[in-house]
């Protein structure tokens, strides 16, 4: 169960939640508010937007000031909001398809900017709302209803994507250790900067159940017995690494940040003076 | 501000923009708008404003709404293309009800089109663009004066209404270097949107006002938890599958615009009282058509000028009572024949209506429009 301060951030009035009983969003979402908690955040200044799908049905639950946005685009009204008010902490979660697929470029973007932004990508690796179709992060050879021949297109490799367009903070785990998403959810909106914490869940029901992961338990089991952490998998070979999970903290760098810079450019001419 | 500029459309709407309070512009280049983009550029930041250019112009309008959200009066601004691709976001600010502004200034379509010359090609995709019903409040500014003007009611309207507001520009009226008189406006003459009053335990977001029918809106960050949400809703804002509240929903949505027609609509008649013939026109083409009716008077045809200001809502019940009068009701457009249908709906067979169109990038010359006139008359 969760604690008193966690409940008190959960919109009860709308429950029940959409998703599937043994779904691991649930546990992305405890994780986020949990740091929240810790992190003594303000539901009145902390913002958390999303896209489409199930992962961004998360923030109707959750009492801040929460906005449930179209298809990849999260990101981009996201970047709007911190910009109009910087002092907001803002909070991004997407799935796979919102962040590789529809809203990459602004996903790159927004890595690019190192805008304080932290955005959590909820990958279960496949379009669950919709049926079950491939995403950009299936890995090769899964089933899926539009790759009922097996996938393949190779997958993204999210963290080395976000790393490579700029981010400042950039994380991998799985939802099998909900304790390392706290910590890395909370690192990430700790960084003045744009972060990046992927959390590998899983859609028993979409993905599983097609590729010999019928039970949420069989998910959680895959995810302990291949997850891999980042000092281990430096000694690895890529061969050995090829169908493990590396999670870990693989970015922390200060570089500065979108709306600092901005503000000192409001600075520079004049316009402080000048009220909202 | 300077008491008399001589400035571009594009400059004036910029300018009409800051003097109506706005402080927020997330854009991406396109011409022939670009230079609103690059103007608030310069000056939002002198102002405590934000000015961002976006990766595309899908991420364009998504940064405005939330600008918006986030309590500033935004702006965006594009061209044909990029208006294709903001329709999207467009539906989003419609249903959660985000006051935004966005400028078209309209080159000749389809898809690239022709970037760098004129046209009237967008006018019914302003009103049906984005997927599902909604009303829709759209100015077309027809000079440089008006564009500043427009600015400013366009800010308005989307504060006092809850909703994205469009300006169709085109490449003439954008480009074209005329006199300007900046009004001076007063507190008074800008409209804020309505804050909520109840405490933050008892806002209900979307629940409206019984009054004028209008939801308050709180800003993130003052004070306000509270749920936005592109899904059909309820008065929490959320998402709802229950048929009595998507009905609601949907009915308030529509009625915002109905109920208010009768204050959004505005439209300019010259020389109508005795018409026989009348020139229906907005935008560039309305200069045009103004002077081709001046000249039909001295040459003894009793023409008169009818000129939408605000192209939706469509003035359909003013220009029906002229209908009643006239004999022939001529329509020139910069495309293949698009408000003409919105007439000819409006005139109900009162009246003849005759279509004159124009695709070939260029403007009509007055005479085009008086032989069309001389024609009928």
């Amino acid at each position: 169960m969760p604690s008193q301060e966690v409940f008190n951030w959960l919109r009860t009035r709308f429950f029940p939640h959409i998703w599937c009983p043994g779904c691991g969003h649930g546990i992305i979402m405890h994780s986020l508010l949990r740091a929240l908690v810790d992190l003594k955040k303000k539901k009145t200044e902390t913002v958390i937007a999303s896209g489409i799908g199930c992962s961004s049905r998360m923030v109707g639950y959750i009492d801040a000031c929460t906005v449930h946005t179209t298809h990849g685009r999260s990101l981009a009204f996201a970047t709007g909001i911190k910009l109009a008010n910087p002092e907001l902490t803002v909070v991004d979660v997407m799935g796979d398809g919102d962040c590789t697929a529809i809203g990459g470029n602004h996903f790159i973007h927004a890595c690019r900017r190192n805008i304080d932004i932290t955005a959590i990508v909820m990958n279960n690796n496949i379009y669950g709302m919709t049926g079950g179709q491939v995403s950009p992060t299936t890995p090769v050879g899964s089933l899926a209803t539009t790759s009922p021949y097996g996938a393949i297109d190779p997958s993204f490799d999210i963290c080395k994507l976000a790393e490579g367009a700029g981010a400042s903070y950039v994380a991998r785990t799985t939802i099998a250790n909900p304790k390392q998403a706290e910590q890395f959810i909370k690192a990430g909106i700790n960084n003045k900067g744009f972060s990046v914490v992927e959390i590998l869940t899983h859609c028993h029901t979409q993905f599983g159940r097609r590729n010999k992961r019928r039970t949420p338990i069989d998910n959680v089991n895959f995810f302990k017995a291949n997850s891999v952490p980042l000092n281990k998998a430096q000694e690895m070979s890529p061969e050995e690494l090829a169908e493990k999970i590396v999670v870990g903290e693989f970015v922390k760098r200060e570089i500065p940040e979108y709306t600092a810079q901005y503000l000192s450019i409001i600075e520079r001419v004049g316009g402080l003076k000048n009220g909202k | 501000m300077p008491d008399v500029a001589f400035w571009q459309g594009n400059e004036a709407l910029a300018h009409g923009a800051l003097a109506a309070g706005c402080r927020f512009f997330a854009g991406y280049p396109i011409t022939p708008s670009t230079e609103i983009a690059e103007i608030m550029a310069e000056e939002l930041p002198k102002l405590n404003g934000r000015f961002i250019q976006m990766e595309d112009e899908i991420a364009g309008i998504a940064a405005t709404i939330g600008g918006s959200i986030a309590g500033r009066k935004a702006l965006t601004a594009t061209s044909g293309p990029g208006f294709s691709l903001k329709q999207e976001n467009l539906g989003f600010a419609y249903i959660a009800e985000i006051p935004i502004v966005v400028v078209d200034v309209m080159r000749g379509g389809p898809s690239t089109g022709l970037p760098t010359r004129t046209a009237q090609q967008d006018v019914m995709q302003a009103r049906w663009g984005t997927h599902g019903d909604h009303g829709t409040i759209c100015y077309a500014p027809s000079s440089v004066q008006e564009c500043y003007e427009i600015a400013i009611k366009a800010f308005n309207a989307a504060e006092r209404y809850r909703q994205p507001v469009l300006i169709l520009s085109d490449e003439i009226i954008g480009h074209m270097r005329e006199k300007v008189v900046p009004p001076t406006i007063k507190p008074e003459d800008l409209v804020e949107r309505k804050r909520p009053t109840d405490i933050p335990e008892k806002f209900v977001p979307y629940r409206p006002d019984p009054k004028d029918d209008l939801p308050c809106m709180a800003s993130f960050g003052d004070g306000y938890t509270w749920h936005i949400t592109g899904l059909t809703h309820n008065d929490w804002g959320f998402p709802t599958n229950n048929s009595d509240e998507i009905e609601k929903m949907m009915k308030r949505l529509m009625r915002k615009i109905d109920r208010f027609r009768d204050d959004i609509v505005e439209y300019e008649t010259v020389l109508t009282d005795d018409a026989d013939v009348l020139v229906l026109a907005y935008g560039s083409v309305a200069r045009t058509s103004l002077r081709a009716v001046h000249e039909a008077r001295t040459r003894g045809i009793k023409a008169g000028f009818f000129r939408p200001i605000t192209l939706w809502p469509f003035p359909d019940k003013e220009l029906e009572k002229l209908a009643r009068k006239v004999k022939t009701i001529i329509v020139p457009e910069l495309n293949c024949g698009q408000m003409v249908l919105e007439v000819e709906r409006a005139v109900h067979g009162k009246a003849k209506v005759v279509a004159q169109n124009l695709v070939n990038g260029e403007l009509f010359k007055p005479e085009d429009i008086l032989s069309v006139i001389e024609e009928v008359a």
